[in-house]
């Protein structure tokens, strides 16, 4: 057992000779390699570089994943020169040329996250072991958004987070390595807390049913905060388990509880199943304390909207994104989205694609792929207009849809203005489901650093994963 | 006192469709001994009869207004349902009342596909251990969730109640409480009587027809009545179909209560078999009761009184009760001796 462990034996010596000597006949390559190639994991050698876009497939959210998996597609058709262009000819500023990124072709590999964050760790881990990807996007989740956000800050790549919402992506579980573009929470409640005062008044109980995971739990803290800063009381607020099905002995407390709103923070499958519900049940015709009964969904989708029917008809909530604005590069966007696929883009869509074009232009300012490079690309030294804080710091752009945009150096958080809708009367089809009641301008959703909500994270340092 | 009866109601309502499926499952058991994990997929599949029948009474006549652009620069569509189109008014109401229609032809479909199943299937496997009859039964489950995911996408699709149900009914006041204490939806309601009359139906199948006393006494003993000369096999596989309808039919009923989507088979599959556990395998009124308990035990779980003296009560008092029972009546509220013990 002892043999050799510490004394060199001519076995040793041998090899270290050969390395040695292997070492000095590679040298001219080795450096050439160093400036570009070696110093960071994944590092496209060819004339093509590797995207991985992780979005769920299968399971519950399959529709919305094979929504982001379109515009993914359409954002690398864009970059590479292919197609109308879409917003790459409005989105200020931009390195891009529309000849790939970094005179590199664009390619793509897909994984399915499922919606489970094991799964979605494992398909990212795949791309970027066996397929490597130089970065992975997607999701529809924010389970899977932090799971996957953390496996890519440990192994040295750059996610960009799809379709995620709860305030700790970019709060208690934010990473160097990680970016979001959509919107959180707290902003969800910042945006709708106006509005509701003025359609609802200050004297308002409101009940909440609330999704038992990360999401559910920082969207019902952050909308009982603002309702409750503007007089609202809370009676209650009830834990729902994910993917209930029936919500009917959740929903029957309310009717008599002395509430006179519901808040559904729900999504997907679970809001479309106590909206529906909550419509038979009869709460939307319902006379409480003198005033009609209202309820709210925080953060709403098309999709759902379109799988809840006609129960949306009226009902307030908030969005990142709506096709039906009307800004340049909404347009540009709506209009290739729309001659391709034949549909107008969902928001989950929109940040998706948008996501991809933000990476690519910070590859080209940056002049890598190297995920320290792209963080740094994204650092600058910008600010938002009439927002006067020391954190008002980081990358500014426009023209990709959303208005005047600053992604936050201090926590890679987007913002920008936050729309809040409505579900539509009487629409013109079925992609015309909710309406634009206001665009809450991002002052007015902007909070620090270090509000409570989002702190005990820490960015770190970027991983450039050797 | 309001809040309890309404949890009741609840419960009765949920139970409805845990013994609706459960029953067809004992049935199963009961008569070939399978244990059948497709059973869920069946419920889901009933559903889908009714989406399928929706959306085909929905058929739109598909007309393009070159005056309205979309954003993207086609011509706006303008859609109008055929049936709407050529009978008007009458068309309209047979569209409106889509899912009671949809049980014709529920039955029928549910029929050819629950024989098949065995038929196709599930025959082959009445000689093999427990386990892998429900490998393949599970297997069966998953490659019919994927296909209708394929024909009817993942998202849940919204399926109205005929407008005559919609609302609520104010219960409460019949029996003396003020006005609106306790309403509860109307469509809640039919299901809760539709599942009772579909319930007392199989009963009366089995217990006032020949079919059915030949099938009961199978049951008890197969052996024997085969040695009567009477082709049991054939009758066992029929109630395999007859099981099918009545999974399908407590998935039709379902829709307008829950928006179906690919998955809610296996969502119900788990709990309808601890109910026939609880219930005593085997043993179909109690399945029943069994369904009718555990529907009205989580309802009463999920109360925020309830649930602020014990957190999380509600997603475990089914798995909770179950074990209590199981640990002093082992073979469940109404098992019979020897079944699964051999």
């Amino acid at each position: 057992m002892s043999i050799s462990k510490t004394g060199t034996s001519r076995r040793t010596i041998l090899k270290g000779g050969a390395i040695l000597g292997g070492t000095a006949l590679a040298a001219p390559h080795l450096f050439i390699r160093r400036a570009y190639a070696a110093d960071y994991l994944n590092a496209p050698t060819g004339s093509t570089v590797t995207f991985g876009f992780n979005v769920p497939q299968t399971g519950p959210y399959a529709d919305e994943g094979a929504d982001e998996l379109r515009a993914y597609q359409l954002a690398v058709e864009h970059l590479n020169g292919e197609g109308d262009g879409g917003m790459l000819n409005t989105m200020k500023p931009t390195a891009l040329k529309g000849n790939g990124v970094l005179g590199k072709k664009v390619e793509f590999v897909t994984g399915d996250t499922q919606t489970k964050s094991d799964a979605a760790r494992a398909s990212a881990k795949r791309m970027i072991e066996k397929d490597g990807a130089v970065m992975i996007t997607g999701g529809s989740s924010s389970g899977v958004a932090v799971a996957v956000q953390s496996l890519c800050q440990e192994m040295g790549v750059i996610f960009m987070a799809g379709l995620t919402h709860s305030n700790d992506t970019t709060g208690k579980d934010k990473r160097a390595n990680g970016f979001r573009h959509f919107f959180d929470a707290y902003m969800s409640a910042a945006a709708l807390a106006p509005v509701l005062k003025s359609e609802y008044g200050t004297d308002r109980k409101a009940y909440h049913l609330t999704a038992d995971y990360t999401w559910g739990w920082t969207q019902e803290e952050s909308i009982k905060a603002a309702t409750e800063n503007m007089g609202w009381e809370t009676v209650a607020t009830v834990r729902t388990p994910l993917g209930a099905g029936d919500f009917s002995q959740y929903i029957t407390p309310v009717l008599n509880s002395g509430a006179d709103v519901l808040i559904l923070n729900h999504y997907g499958k679970d809001m479309v199943n106590s909206l529906t519900q909550a419509v038979q049940f009869g709460l939307r015709d319902k006379q409480v304390n003198g005033k009609q009964f209202e309820m709210v969904v925080p953060l709403y989708s098309e999709l759902m909207a379109q799988g809840a029917g006609e129960n949306v008809k009226g009902i307030l909530g908030s969005a990142n994104w709506d096709w039906k604005l009307q800004n340049a590069g909404t347009q540009a966007f709506v209009k290739s989205f729309g001659q391709k696929y034949g549909q107008p883009p969902s928001q989950a869509a929109q940040t998706c694609y948008v996501q991809a074009l933000l990476y690519a232009d910070a590859a080209e300012r940056a002049g890598s792929f190297a995920p320290c490079a792209i963080v740094d690309a994204f650092q600058g030294s910008d600010s938002l207009d009439g927002i006067d804080s020391a954190s008002n710091k980081g990358f500014v752009f426009d023209g990709m849809g959303n208005g005047q945009t600053l992604y936050r150096a201090a926590d890679h958080q987007c913002f920008k203005p936050v729309l809040v809708v409505r579900g539509k009367e009487s629409p013109k089809d079925k992609y015309d489901l909710l309406e634009v009641v206001d665009e809450v301008p991002a002052k007015d959703v902007w909070y620090e650093p270090d509000n409570p909500m989002f702190a005990g994270g820490e960015l770190g340092e970027c991983n450039n994963g050797v | 006192m309001d809040q309890i009866l309404l949890q009741i109601l609840n419960g009765l309502d949920k139970g409805g469709a845990y013994a609706l499926i459960a029953l067809g499952l004992t049935l199963i058991f009961g008569t070939l001994g399978v244990v059948n994990f497709a059973h869920g997929a069946l419920f889901m599949l009933g559903a889908f009869c009714a989406v399928a029948v929706y959306q085909f009474l929905n058929l739109e006549q598909v007309t393009l207004d070159p005056d309205n652009l979309t954003p993207w620069g086609t011509p706006m569509e303008i859609r109008v349902p055929y049936i709407e189109s050529w009978f008007g008014e009458t068309g309209a109401a047979i569209l409106n009342f889509a899912v009671p229609l949809s049980i014709l032809v529920a039955i029928p479909v549910m029929l050819v596909i629950g024989i098949t199943m065995e038929r196709g299937l599930i025959k082959h496997f009445y000689r093999r251990p427990h386990a892998e009859q429900i490998l393949v039964t599970f297997g069966l489950a998953i490659v019919i969730q994927e296909i209708i995911k394929v024909w009817f996408g993942a998202n849940p699709i919204p399926i109205p109640a005929p407008a005559l149900f919609s609302g609520s009914a104010d219960i409460g006041a019949a029996f003396g409480f003020a006005e609106n204490a306790i309403s509860y939806p109307w469509w809640r309601l039919v299901y809760l009587a539709f599942s009772l009359a579909v319930i007392g139906a199989v009963f009366a199948f089995l217990q006032f027809t020949t079919f059915g006393m030949v099938v009961r006494a199978g049951m008890a003993d197969r052996e024997t009545v085969g040695l009567l000369g009477i082709n049991i096999g054939k009758r066992f596989t029929i109630m395999f179909g007859i099981a099918a309808v009545v999974a399908g039919l407590a998935g039709v009923m379902y829709t307008p209560i829950l928006p179906p989507d690919y998955h809610m088979g296996m969502d119900f599959l788990v709990l309808s078999f601890v109910v026939v556990v609880v219930g005593g395998m085997g043993s179909l009124g109690g399945a029943v009761a069994a369904g009718f308990l555990l529907g009205i035990l989580q309802s009463f779980a999920s109360m925020t009184e309830v649930k602020s003296i014990f957190p999380g009560i509600d997603q475990i008092i089914i798995y909770l009760v179950a074990v209590v029972i199981l640990l002093v009546r082992p073979r469940g509220l109404m098992g019979r001796k020897g079944v699964m013990e051999g």
